[in-house]
């Protein structure tokens, strides 16, 4: 089943989905106050296009993108906007980002939808993206990368394959699959809207083989369709089999240049939570306003999927998920290997809160005082990037920006399978997310001065040519001048 | 006579082949100073602000390479440029002299108090990086995001409404900005 031998390093590891794949996707009631931080997608935060005192209904834009990589926001409550003002967010460790803060008038009135799209076969490509850009999609798996950036990325490959990620691999997290299971008509009628769009040849779902039921529904829903296009893969679960540029690795055994984005090698890839969004908002003409989140851990009595609605608090969350058990320690939004800590859960669920993971003892790994690295070599050997993590620590610990640069810190994905191994027990992801943002500014800065001397150069250049040109004409002037004169 | 004649020969050909490798070295050691000003070039902060008394980076880059200038005049590239160039020429490392100006701890772009311009064009000429647009007799303004911050525009503006303002304006004050925008009447 192994396609390709090209995804290297990772880790097995336990998976913990059992508790929380038991029951089905249940619906949150919708919070009294909807907390929305408006940077909630990567790239630059939107901009509030309504005021204090507004009535909203659910699906009414609230905010709109600003530049090119940025998202729409809609309200996922009706009623009166409170506040836009500064709230702890999880987009910034719980403290406060600039957001807009909606209290709910419980009426659940919704907005009319500007339009629905049924055959959109017959609506050109461009139109069809700009359009799904429109509905505030973001990448659902995690990075909440805006779509409609995405998007035009991916209509610039001549011959593209769209790959819809269901790998999802990070222990406790179940809300992709659960999302399979019970929507794969969805996940199947987004991939196709999306291929559409970007005119790709192929659909490929790719999932992990420990999610049957998943990959059963999925297979179910394609022969309701017969679309011959796509296909569905299984992948071997080996943790981060999921990360965009490892997924493309073991599925179609190429490699992602390290410079470059997946459509330089003709494959763009979505989350299966996003292109199920992107069914409903083409469709049904639903902004996202809500998403699956899974609630687990040793430190929640009744761990499952909620259907909650963007801006509800994790607290809420729990309490309906009867509430924390007596065993829990620490908070995490996200997976056990790359999960945030949270430090309150009056933080808000944002479109990029896949999981929350109320953790006791027993779902964190121990962890020892540091001891210094002794070059085992672990690390490089689990890493899926291949990195050679002990080096960058070195670097990391001097903040040797050339060599932090030379071992390619920017391409950690931040998987934390080197913590996991290290006999050391350094905490090298912590040490690596430290030094990134050091070293983007230190790029960015060569990058700048690189950009301005170009401007320099060419602003002497054309100095030197009007010089000329003016000399020349000077020159011509007297010629004449002394021809008239003989 | 012939060994004469011979000798003669030899003499020539000997000064000759003198020369041609004086002319040699003499390209190779250009050819050198070139590489090695491109390479101080490359480290400099490409702000072109003149602090360091130069024209330009280029120019500075120049003046170190023959020697003509210390290592320690480039504010905005700060003493971890120092630390680079002290390597590059081998010289003992130096911490940059206050003299030659003092930086922002933030870094800091110019901005044009628009209302007040009155569209003289000075301070686009004096703009190292053509980073202000307008033109004769209509308003100015600064792309924010190609600014040096080299202060050059600073002083030829005949109505001083030019200032220094930090670089990120802060994301919470745009949504400052919008907040008071959104506001009712």
């Amino acid at each position: 089943m192994l396609q390709g031998n090209s995804a290297r390093g990772g880790l097995r590891l336990e998976a913990h989905k059992e508790r929380s794949t038991r029951e089905p996707i249940a619906q949150a009631s919708a919070p009294a106050l909807a907390v929305l931080p408006l940077d909630q997608h990567a790239g630059h935060p939107a901009m509030p296009i309504v005021a204090i005192g507004d009535r909203v209904a659910i699906g009414q834009a609230i905010a709109r993108p600003t530049g090119d990589v940025s998202a729409w926001l809609h309200a996922p409550v009706s009623g009166e906007v409170v506040g836009i003002e500064p709230r702890p967010s999880v987009t910034r460790d719980c403290m406060p980002a600039p957001s807009i803060v909606i209290a709910s008038d419980a009426r659940e009135t919704r907005h009319p939808p500007e339009r629905t799209i049924q055959d959109f076969l017959a609506v050109d490509p461009l139109e069809l993206r700009e359009w799904i850009g429109r509905g505030g999609i973001v990448g659902l798996g995690g990075a909440a990368f805006p779509i409609s950036a995405k998007l035009a990325t991916g209509a610039q490959a001549a011959e593209l394959a769209l790959l819809i990620n269901g790998a999802e691999c990070e222990p406790y997290i179940s809300c992709d699959e659960m999302l399979m299971r019970e929507r794969a008509d969805d996940v199947l009628h987004g991939a196709r809207i999306l291929m559409h769009a970007l005119q790709a040849r192929e659909g490929i779902i790719a999932l992990e083989d420990d999610a049957p039921l998943a990959a059963e529904s999925l297979r179910a829903a394609l022969a309701k369709i017969e679309d011959d296009r796509i296909r569905i893969q299984i992948v071997p679960t080996i943790y981060p089999s999921g990360g965009e540029r490892q997924l493309i690795a073991s599925v179609f055994g190429r490699e992602v240049p390290f410079a470059g984005l997946p459509p330089d090698i003709g494959i763009l890839c979505h989350n299966v939570s996003t292109a199920a969004a992107v069914a409903r908002w083409v469709r049904d003409g639903e902004p996202v306003v809500s998403r699956v989140v899974t609630i687990t851990g040793d430190g929640v009595e009744r761990a499952r999927n909620l259907e909650a609605r963007l801006g509800t608090p994790v607290a809420q969350l729990i309490a309906e998920c009867a509430g924390y058990t007596p065993r829990v320690e620490r908070l995490l939004m996200g997976g056990t290997m790359m999960g945030m800590p949270l430090s309150t859960d009056e933080v808000a669920v944002v479109k990029g809160t896949n999981c929350i993971v109320a953790a006791s003892a027993m779902d964190l790994q121990p962890r020892q005082p540091e001891m210094p690295c002794i070059r085992c070599g672990n690390c490089s050997e689990v890493c899926p990037a291949y990195l050679l993590p002990q080096q960058l620590h070195l670097n990391a610990r001097a903040m040797d920006l050339a060599g932090l640069e030379r071992y390619g810190l920017m391409d950690c994905i931040e998987c934390g399978c080197c913590d996991y191994v290290c006999p050391s027990q350094i905490p090298l992801v912590a040490r690596f997310r430290e030094a990134k943002p050091r070293l983007a500014e230190h790029l960015r800065a060569r990058d700048d001065a690189r950009d301005s001397r170009l401007r320099y150069e060419s602003r002497a250049a054309r100095l030197q040519r009007l010089e000329a040109e003016q000399r020349a004409r000077l020159e011509e002037k007297r010629r004449q001048a002394r021809r008239k004169e003989s | 006579m012939t060994e004469l004649i011979a000798f003669a020969l030899m003499m020539g050909l000997a000064a000759l082949s003198l020369l041609a490798s004086r002319f040699a070295a003499r390209g190779a050691d250009a050819t050198a100073r070139a590489r090695l000003i491109e390479r101080i070039n490359d480290v400099l902060p490409q702000t072109q602000c003149g602090r360091c008394t130069f024209a330009g980076c280029r120019p500075y880059a120049t003046a170190l390479a023959e020697g003509s200038a210390d290592i320690n005049q480039c504010p905005p590239g700060g003493d971890s440029t120092a630390e680079v160039l002290a390597a590059l020429l081998g010289r003992p490392p130096k911490r940059v002299d206050p003299e030659f100006g003092i930086m922002p701890s933030v870094p800091m772009v110019a901005w044009i108090d628009e209302p007040a311009c009155i569209g003289c064009t000075k301070c686009i000429q004096a703009c190292p990086v053509d980073a202000i647009v307008g033109a004769s007799r209509y308003m100015h303004t600064v792309i924010a995001a190609d600014c040096t911050g080299c202060e050059l525009c600073i002083p030829p503006c005949p109505v001083d409404c030019i200032e220094m303002r930090p670089a990120s304006a802060s994301i919470t004050e745009v949504i400052e900005a919008a907040r008071f925008r959104a506001l009712p009447g």
